[in-house]
C-alpha cells in the first residue's frame, strides 16, 4: 500500500549561492496529526539536511517556529497539513523580516522594538524586600491579561501591511505588550512619549490582521486603538490619567 | 510629555468618521440619488433656504462638514501613502489633504456667512 | 585563498523582499481594508456636491442645481457615493467598540451592545435629517 504523500514547496535562500529565494519542493508523507513543522522536521530528517528553520516547544507557546503557510502568517506547529488537502503547501520565511537563511529570518529589529517600550513591570522610589507582594484583584489582572498572552511569535509583524511597508513601525506586539503594562495596576511608568509617535500608534490604520492572525488572541488591534483614545485624551486634557 | 500634532488629527479624523457615517448616507441617498431621480420632489427653494436660516444651524452644518472633510483628508493621505509608496513624501501629502480640508472649510463659511 | 566556512558563519547577507506593489490583492482582508479607507474619496465627493447644493441655495439657483443633479453621469457617480458612505457607516460604527472599552461596574459592555447603539443612532439621525428635508414639500 503505498502511503499518502503532500508535496511543501519550501523557500530556500542559501546566501553563499542564492541571489533570492527559490523554492524547491520535497514529497513528505501525509498524516492526519502532521503538523507543517512535522513535514519540515521530516525533510531536515530524512531528504534533506541543508534546511534551516526554528522551532523550539512544538506546543504553540515558544513562539519560534512562525511562518508563511500558502501566504498567511501561522504558527506551523499548530498548522496541520491536513488542512491542505491534496496540497502542495507553500512555505516561506514570514513576510516583512529580512531573510538571513531559508525559512530563519532576522528578529533583532523586533526585539529592539519590543525592548524599547520597557516590557516589564516599572516601580518608583521603593526598595522593596525580596518577600514583597503586589496584590492584584481579579478585576485588575482582568485589566491586562488578555493582552500578555504575547509569545513574540511576530504573525502579527508580517500580517501588517504598515509594518511590512514600512519597517520603522513599531508595531502590534510591541504596542500591545506595552499596554499590558500600561494596564497593570502595579507598573508606574509612563509609555506615552514612545507611543504618541507618528511610527507607534499613529501609524497605525487599523487594518486588524493582527488581530485575525493571533494565535493567542491578544488583539493587537484593540489595544492599539485604545491607546490612541488615551493619547487623544492626554493630549487634549493635560491632566486626565493614562 | 512630548506634544505631537498626530493626536489632534486623529481626533479630527474620528469626530469626521462619526458625523460622516451618521449624516451623509442619507443626505446623498435623497439630494444625490432620490430627488434627482424623481423619486421624491425637490424641496422649494424657500424650503431649503428656510433650512440653513439659523445661525446655529449654519455653524453647525460648517462644522460638520469640515469635519468629514478632515476625516477624508486623513484616510487619503494615509492609503495613498500605502498604496503608491509615497510615505517618504508624508510631510507633503499631509499638507495637501489638510490644505484641501481647510479649504473645503473656508468654502463652506463663505457660502452660508 | 578565503576558507569556507561552516554553515550559518558566512558573510551575512539577508536578503530584504522588494516593496509588494499589489500588497492589498494578496488577501481579502487586504482588499476590504483598502476598500473601507477609499470610501473616504467619495465622502469628500459628498461634502463636495452639498457645498454645490449650498452654493445654489445661497444664490437662488437650485433649479440649474437640480438639472445637473439629474444628469445620468452625476445619478452615477451619488449612487457611487451613496453605497461608499453606507460602507463607510457600517464599517466605522462597527469598529468603534475596539477603540472605547466601556465598563459598568468592572463588567465589560459587549461589543454588539455599542455596536447595536450606534447603529440605532445612525437610524435615529437618518430620520430626523430626512424628516426636516421632507417634512413641508
Amino acid at each position: 500500500m503505498a502511503a499518502e504523500t503532500i508535496r511543501l514547496d519550501v523557500a530556500r535562500y542559501r546566501p553563499e549561492e542564492d541571489a533570492e529565494p527559490v523554492l524547491q519542493s520535497y514529497e513528505v508523507p501525509l498524516r492526519p496529526d502532521w503538523a507543517v513543522l512535522d513535514g519540515l522536521a521530516h525533510i531536515k530528517d530524512h531528504l534533506d539536511g541543508t534546511l534551516s528553520f526554528r522551532w523550539s516547544c512544538r506546543m504553540g507557546i515558544c513562539g519560534s517556529c512562525g511562518m508563511d503557510v500558502d501566504g498567511e502568517p501561522r504558527l506551523t506547529c499548530g498548522t496541520f497539513l491536513a488542512e491542505y488537502g491534496a496540497g502542495p503547501v507553500r512555505i516561506e520565511p514570514l513576510k516583512g523580516f529580512p531573510v538571513i537563511r531559508d525559512l530563519v529570518v532576522d528578529i533583532d529589529g523586533f526585539l529592539a522594538k519590543l525592548s524599547s517600550v520597557r516590557p516589564w513591570l516599572v516601580r518608583e522610589g521603593e526598595e522593596p524586600p525580596l518577600t514583597a507582594e503586589y496584590a492584584q484583584t481579579p478585576a485588575q489582572l482582568d485589566a491586562y491579561k488578555q493582552y500578555s498572552m504575547c509569545i513574540n511569535c511576530m504573525l502579527c509583524y508580517s500580517a501588517c501591511p504598515v509594518y511590512v511597508l514600512d519597517p520603522d513601525f513599531l508595531g502590534p506586539a510591541a504596542i500591545a505588550l506595552a499596554q499590558r503594562y500600561n494596564l497593570d495596576s502595579r507598573d508606574m511608568d509612563d509609555r506615552f512619549d514612545v507611543l504618541n509617535l507618528e511610527e507607534a500608534v499613529w501609524g497605525c490604520t487599523f487594518v486588524g490582521d493582527c488581530t485575525r492572525v493571533c494565535p493567542k488572541h491578544v488583539d493587537p488591534a484593540e489595544a492599539i486603538q485604545r491607546y490612541k483614545v488615551t493619547a487623544a485624551l492626554r493630549s487634549v486634557l493635560p491632566w486626565s490619567g493614562r | 510629555m512630548r506634544r505631537r500634532l498626530e493626536p489632534y488629527l486623529w481626533l479630527l479624523f474620528s469626530g469626521g468618521g462619526v458625523v460622516a457615517a451618521l449624516t451623509l448616507p442619507v443626505l446623498v441617498l435623497l439630494f444625490g440619488v432620490l430627488m434627482p431621480l424623481g423619486v421624491v420632489a425637490w424641496p422649494s427653494a424657500a424650503h431649503l433656504r428656510a433650512l440653513v436660516d439659523a445661525p446655529l444651524v449654519r455653524g453647525a452644518v460648517v462644522v460638520a462638514l469640515t469635519l468629514c472633510l478632515f476625516h477624508a483628508a486623513h484616510r487619503i493621505r494615509f492609503t495613498s501613502e500605502e498604496l503608491l509608496g509615497l510615505r517618504r513624501w508624508d510631510a507633503l501629502v499631509a499638507v495637501l489633504c489638510y490644505g484641501a480640508a481647510v479649504a473645503g472649510g473656508v468654502t463652506a463659511i463663505t457660502l452660508l456667512f | 585563498m578565503t576558507t569556507a566556512r561552516p554553515p550559518g558563519h558566512e558573510e551575512a547577507r539577508p536578503y530584504v523582499r522588494p516593496r509588494d506593489r499589489w500588497w492589498f490583492a494578496r488577501r481579502r482582508s487586504l482588499a476590504v481594508f483598502v476598500l473601507r479607507e477609499l470610501t473616504s474619496v467619495l465622502v469628500a465627493w459628498t461634502v463636495a456636491y452639498l457645498l454645490l447644493l449650498l452654493g445654489a441655495v445661497a444664490d437662488g439657483t437650485t433649479e440649474r442645481f437640480a438639472a445637473l443633479a439629474a444628469r445620468p453621469w452625476m445619478v452615477a457617480l451619488n449612487v457611487l457615493a451613496l453605497a461608499a458612505t453606507a460602507f463607510h457607516a457600517v464599517t466605522f460604527l462597527n469598529l468603534a467598540p475596539k477603540a472605547t472599552v466601556v465598563r459598568l461596574d468592572g463588567w465589560r459592555v459587549p461589543a454588539w451592545m455599542i455596536q447595536g447603539g450606534n447603529h440605532t443612532a445612525w437610524l435615529a439621525v437618518s430620520a430626523l435629517l430626512a424628516y426636516l428635508v421632507l417634512r413641508s414639500s
